[in-house]
């Protein structure tokens, strides 16, 4: 006799490495938020414990990952609609949505006791604000929702030198929060240049980017007006005290190559050039960001190993 | 006579062989646990290490002294 009766469901039975899971945590997003933590870490006054100061980044990646990881739990519909991310681990059918969920909560729970216990629990919460952000605020409200999603989301991605700094500080300070103004303040040019080349995509997706809601030539001189804050914005840290002049004269330089490309971009509209220079912007911002964090990483690296030797 | 009138369904629940992993399927669980393994001996000497710097030098101080 069976309790069991009608037809039998085959169980679901996963095949995912983890290499998929990996995938989850959108690793370059992940590096690039460990990249811009370490300057949070050594803009720190005083001496530094660098086992301390690792364990922190290592949480703050993983609350970074775990982010991702719920992103795409999230947004599996809209991924699987662009080609961009049709490849990721839930559209393409190797995890499944629930699977992603729990992995990015536990996770993110991870995450945020071990920053909690490592370092403080400012920058805990600190932690478990910018995932709460990401998520929440980014993901579910404002991406689907307004042409401004990425001026607003891009708190998120500005947070971790804010957290870094926390963690080793145990608190908030202007230096932090001028890391903080120089990435909010870079991402809507960053994201717009590219979504002025992918606005089909996007429009495909139902996700209203600013070219799609408003137009690119909107877009165009919202670029250019971002650009004119980026300027000052990175040169801040200079102009703040708390790098040197060198760091002053690079962000400078960099600043003026960055109007320059959002200049071209405003005017040149039409045909396959607009996308290559649209483009062209869009790898610059990233070697912008790049070049700013490393000069600043090190030359802060010198005046720690200095002070230690 | 037998003692339960389930006896027969067990027996067939004994003898059925269940669900049976494909090699795939087997291979991906065992790379998901040995990373799942990895994971938790990461965390735990992480927490250990940090334990220790912490404690600083004072990981040497008897209390009595």
């Amino acid at each position: 006799m069976s309790f069991v009766t009608g037809t039998r469901v085959e169980p679901h039975i996963s095949i995912a490495g983890p290499r998929d899971y990996f995938d989850l945590l959108k690793p370059r997003v992940m590096s690039l938020v460990i990249y811009t933590a370490i300057g949070g870490v050594l803009i720190a006054p005083g001496p530094i414990n660098p086992v301390l100061a690792v364990a922190a980044l290592l949480a703050i990646a993983t609350g970074a990952g775990a982010s991702g990881a719920l992103n795409m739990w999230y947004d599996a519909d809209i991924d699987a609609i662009m080609r961009r991310t049709r490849k990721r681990p839930i559209p393409s059918g190797r995890i499944t949505r629930q699977e992603a969920l729990a992995f990015g909560l536990t996770l993110a729970a991870f995450a945020v006791f071990t920053l909690g216990i490592v370092a403080n629990w400012l920058s805990a919460s600190l932690l478990a604000f910018t995932i709460f952000f990401y998520v929440i605020v980014y993901s579910m409200w404002l991406k689907r929702a307004t042409p401004q999603n990425i001026v607003i989301g891009g708190a998120a991605g500005a947070f971790p030198p804010m957290v870094a700094y926390a963690a080793i500080t145990g608190t908030v300070s202007l230096s932090s929060l001028a890391l903080f103004a120089l990435i909010f303040i870079w991402t809507p040019p960053h994201f717009w240049a590219l979504a002025l080349v992918k606005s089909d995509e996007y429009a495909k997706a139902g996700i209203p980017m600013l070219p799609t809601v408003a137009g690119p030539d909107r877009t165009r001189r919202d670029i250019l007006l971002y650009t004119l804050l980026l300027v000052p914005a990175g040169a801040l840290p200079y102009l703040m005290g708390f790098a040197s002049i060198y760091y002053g004269l690079l962000s400078g330089a960099l600043g003026l190559m960055f109007l320059v490309l959002a200049v071209r971009v405003y005017r040149h509209r039409t045909g396959d050039v607009a996308n290559k220079i649209a483009m062209d912007l869009f790898k610059f911002s990233i070697l912008y960001l790049f070049l700013l964090f490393a000069a600043l990483i090190l030359e802060k690296s010198l005046v720690h190993l200095s002070v230690l030797a | 006579m037998s003692l339960s009138p389930d006896n027969d369904g067990l027996n067939k629940a004994v003898q059925e062989p269940g669900i049976v992993l494909t090699p795939q399927q087997k291979k991906s669980r065992d790379h998901r646990n040995l990373a799942i393994a990895l994971a938790v001996g990461f965390f735990v000497l992480l927490i250990y290490v940090v334990t220790i710097a912490k404690l600083g030098p004072g990981v040497l101080t008897h209390p009595a002294e």
